[in-house]
């Protein structure tokens, strides 16, 4: 489970995130969901550790995240597998060589070990066989499979995923977020997928929280999503005309 | 990084070595200084200057320009997030290995600079007349003082280091996009330069 306190963030004299708490479940896709603007990325990256919060706490299942000093954190980061928005996968690297760098890194693990975890991790994003393909090669579905792929090579026990489905076909932002569920359920992961996509929102969005302005402006499930009286929320929910034909 | 600037270091090596001798016969117009001091001018200054600085000012092109856009694209690309996420100390993966690549690699690079500029220097005389192969060598071989190459190498150490330094900097601060990458590797090929004319200078003032 993570658990945010009253995190606050600027830069400059911007704020952009302004005393947002939550929690986090394990099992379960918890959706980080706003307008461009809205703060999203910016909290996911103080709750990776790649922004500083200027006040509050993260925590990893009771431990202080942002208390730790850089050795500490190493410990939680090993559990931590993230998914960019670009999929920031290492161009100079094959695919198998992508997937097995966590765990050159990190593991003591025979060669034979790492790869049969390679081929586990390529064949559950139904990549299997593509091992020696570069970078270069893939197409932004494949990119965001395998940038899943070697999110999940560690067995995390958080996942973070920015905007997985942006620059993706509405077919294979599904499988995306198939995956994605199918990954959280089976490994009991405490997954956080930042998106503004509403296909994502109403498919995998057990727990979701809106941001608006950098506050948490509400906070629920995909069944409740439609039924709300937020108005803020309903201008983002029905903001295309075909979530308002669905309405009616 | 070494092997493939070894051509350019080539060419530029041989050259430079030429022009030091046809310019400076053009200039020793007294028949009092005997034509072999040519060998020994063309060796001093290769081995203290024109090697070092001018290799060094090529590389800061060639190397910095390459390592700065590197890890720009890195940056901008979130391939340094990943990194961090990972638990990797980033600086360290990526900056320490090209650091410690360029100390070893430019000085081996410098040192064949300046046979080549000798050499260049060598063929330039006898080839246009300027001095005979017999006088270059013996100027070659006259009142070698071997502390110039320490300074030699001396200098390519800490060229070596403002190279990669200054462009791995520019790259991992990089804040944007493809346009911000270019004007890290412009940045940091322009600062290198500065720093290595201004550390050229400071060397030869603090060990000559």
């Amino acid at each position: 489970m993570i658990k945010i306190k009253n995190i606050q963030k600027s830069f400059g004299d911007r704020t952009i995130l302004q005393g947002i708490s939550a929690d986090f479940k394990d099992g379960i896709t918890n959706l980080l969901i706003g307008g461009s603007g809205s703060g999203k990325t910016t909290l996911l990256k103080c709750m990776v550790g790649l922004h500083e919060p200027d006040s509050g706490s993260v925590f990893y299942d009771n431990r202080n995240f942002t208390s730790m000093n850089f050795e500490e954190r190493i410990e939680v980061r090993t559990e931590i597998g993230m998914l960019f928005q670009g999929s920031a996968l290492f161009d100079s690297m094959s695919v198998e060589e992508n997937i097995m760098f966590p765990l050159n890194m990190f593991t003591e693990q025979s060669d034979q070990e790492k790869l049969e975890r390679v081929n586990f991790c390529l064949e559950r994003v139904n990549l299997a066989g593509n091992n020696k393909l570069l970078t270069s090669e893939l197409s932004g579905g494949m990119k965001k499979r395998v940038g899943i792929a070697r999110a999940i090579a560690m067995n995390p026990k958080y996942l973070f995923c920015d905007e997985p489905n942006s620059g993706l076909d509405p077919k294979t932002s599904i499988v995306i977020d198939e995956l994605i569920q199918e990954i959280t359920e089976e490994y009991k992961t405490t997954t956080i997928v930042v998106t503004h996509d509403m296909n994502s929102v109403m498919g995998i969005g057990e727990n979701i929280i809106f941001l608006h302005q950098g506050k948490k402006w509400w906070e629920g499930s995909n069944k409740e999503i439609t039924s709300t009286n937020n108005q803020e929320l309903n201008e983002f929910v029905f903001a295309s005309k075909f979530m308002k034909k669905l309405l009616k | 990084m070494g092997v493939g600037s070894l051509g350019i270091i080539c060419i530029i090596s041989i050259f430079l070595g030429a022009v030091t001798t046809v310019q400076t016969a053009f200039q020793l117009v007294s028949d009092l200084v005997p034509r072999s001091v040519i060998g020994g001018i063309v060796r001093d200054s290769s081995i203290l200057e024109l090697s070092p600085t001018i290799s060094a000012i090529v590389l800061a092109g060639k190397i910095g320009s390459s390592v700065a856009s590197q890890i720009g694209t890195m940056r901008v690309t979130e391939q340094i997030d990943a990194l961090e996420i990972m638990g990797i100390n980033s600086p360290g993966y990526l900056i320490l290995p090209k650091i410690v690549g360029a100390i070893t690699m430019i000085p081996l690079l410098v040192t064949i600079s300046i046979a080549l500029s000798i050499l260049g220097g060598y063929l330039a005389g006898t080839i246009s007349g300027a001095v005979t192969p017999q006088s270059f060598i013996e100027g070659l071989t006259t009142g070698f003082d071997p502390f110039t190459f320490t300074v030699s190498m001396i200098k390519s150490v800490i060229f070596a280091f403002i190279i990669t330094s200054v462009a791995a900097y520019q790259g991992f601060y990089t804040d944007g996009g493809a346009l911000e990458v270019g004007q890290s590797s412009t940045k940091a090929v322009v600062i290198s330069c500065i720093m290595i004319l201004f550390a050229d200078y400071l060397v030869a003032q603090l060990l000559l």
